[in-house]
């Protein structure tokens, strides 16, 4: 079992939604985040003093796969978040040691 | 001069001014929070742009001269001849009138919420108040709508039903947004608009006497029954339709009421008020859901609330119009012994101003299209319109 962890634009996350639901995932863990990468961030201007806004708002995405779809679902994120622009974000895969469901106590690809 | 008028008229001006905050709290919380500055700056920039048009020719091409049943002329250009000697009341009520002038484009940016770019609004306002709002002003105030019978007392047709028509115009050419619609980014921001709008709506409504007199009490009272009426409709439908009395539910049913009553507060009494609002209320629960039905994209329903409000409350003073009540000079509606012939005026005059103000609409904003543009970029309506129209964003989070 793997983790895929997300950092997408927030506006692409109905897109990656719709395009992970196709894929067949079954659920998925969304967060708002903020932070920056090479994008940076951005100025505003409030009575002509600009502000520098360094933390850009994102979206992190968390699933647990299977080891044999974690190609699959890094290919559908990444197909559904681009927009050839910088910041479009990155993608993480980890290894997950165990888990489980909380109401049946299932473990392992049972619990996916 | 009585000095209880003009107190009454210039604190009533100052009531309907307070309106276009209330509308852009209104508009703003039902919006995404990442265009809610984008609204909030649209209903703002009305009281910028419409004050000074109104001083200038605004407000001498809608009453000036008395004679003439279309359009206004220049007499009154940049309040010529206008001054404080006297009782001052034509002054007071030039800033009342400029007011209503004001909200009345404000009450568009609703529909077109979430995807119009901020410079072709900048320049819609204006040209869409003096080709719009101003000759269907002069038609129902002194011109020949007027002429023929017809009444509105405080702008259900001349405000309400002109800009509601005019923005089903407005989506029709900018088209649908990019994305399915959002719930309200903030209730509560909701509720405090209506609240504000209500409060204002007092000096809308019964300001419109233009004295401090009976027909400016019931007038009072009318705009107390009808949004209260009509929330309670609503809310009493959505129970029993789809299982909650909702906060958004009360707010439009409330706003609906005050819209449908506006045309006919000095003209009705009695239980009327209680009906107008139910009777609106009821319709215009039933009438936000048009919009998915035809396919235009009327992103926060200044169609079904306030198009259909207030041709609702306009058309229903053919039926409780109530002159004895007020010693008035109009006709009596068909509930108080009067024919249909107020009805028939009145439904002319809608009819007339929906024609006028849809086509009009419909051309200068295909005008626009074709030479500045209507939308922003699809980045732009992605990412919002705050922070690539106005270089803000409303919420910041931890700093």
């Amino acid at each position: 079992m793997q983790l895929i962890t997300a950092i997408v634009k927030p506006f692409k996350i109905d897109d990656v939604k719709d395009a992970l639901k196709a894929a067949g995932i079954q659920g998925i863990t969304v967060s708002e985040v903020r932070g920056f990468g090479r994008q940076g961030g951005h100025t505003e201007t409030y009575r002509g003093a600009e502000y520098k806004i360094d933390f850009v708002p994102k979206v992190r995405l968390e699933i647990v796969v299977d080891n044999s779809e974690v190609d699959r679902v890094v290919e559908a994120i990444k197909a559904a978040a681009t927009t050839g622009k910088i910041g479009d974000g990155k993608i993480w895969v980890t290894n997950v040691d165990r888990i489980i469901r909380i109401r049946t106590g299932e473990e392992g690809s049972d619990a996916i | 001069m009585d000095s209880g008028n003009m107190a009454w008229v210039l604190i009533s001006a100052a009531l309907v001014l307070f309106m276009i905050p209330g509308l852009a709290f209104f508009y703003g919380g039902m919006d995404r929070s990442r265009n809610v500055l984008n609204m909030l700056m649209m209903n703002f920039y009305c009281v910028l742009i419409i004050p000074i048009l109104w001083v200038v020719i605004g407000y001498s091409l809608a009453q000036t001269p008395f004679d003439n049943s279309f359009i206004g002329g220049f007499d009154s250009f940049f309040l010529k001849d206008i001054t404080a000697a006297g009782d001052g009341m034509s002054l007071a009520t030039i800033a009342f009138l400029g007011m209503f002038a004001a909200i009345t484009p404000a009450l568009i940016s609703g529909a077109v919420a979430d995807r119009m770019k901020f410079s072709a609004w900048a320049i819609f306002v204006p040209i869409w108040f003096l080709l719009v709002y101003v000759p269907v002003f002069k038609w129902v105030y002194g011109g020949w709508l007027g002429q023929r019978g017809s009444i509105d007392f405080a702008g259900g047709t001349a405000i309400h039903v002109n800009a509601g028509i005019a923005a089903l115009a407005a989506v029709m050419v900018l088209g649908k947004r990019r994305t399915a619609p959002t719930p309200p980014h903030s209730m509560p921001l909701v509720m405090i608009g209506t609240g504000i709008l209500w409060f204002g709506w007092f000096g809308f409504n019964a300001g419109s006497a233009l004295a401090a007199n009976g027909q400016a009490a019931q007038a009072f009272m009318n705009t107390f029954l009808a949004g209260a009426a009509a929330g309670l409709a609503w809310i009493l439908i959505e129970w029993m339709r789809d299982g909650h009395p909702t906060n958004l539910g009360a707010a439009s049913g409330i706003v609906a009421g005050l819209v449908a009553i506006t045309p006919a507060a000095g003209y009705v009494s009695g239980p009327a008020p209680i009906l107008i609002g139910l009777i609106a209320g009821a319709i215009c629960c039933y009438a936000v859901r048009l919009k998915n039905k035809f396919g235009y994209d009327d992103a926060l329903d200044v169609v079904g609330v306030h198009f259909v409000g207030g041709l609702v409350g306009s058309l229903l003073i053919g039926f409780f119009a109530n002159p004895a009540f007020f010693e008035g000079s109009f006709d009596e509606g068909i509930f108080y012994g009067g024919g249909a012939g107020l009805l028939v005026e009145q439904a002319i005059a809608n009819g007339a101003a929906i024609v006028w103000s849809f086509v009009l609409t419909y051309i200068i904003m295909m005008a626009l299209k074709k030479t500045i543009g209507v939308r922003v970029s699809p980045e732009t309506e992605s990412t919002g319109l705050d922070l690539a129209e106005h270089g803000e964003t409303a919420y910041h989070g931890a700093q």
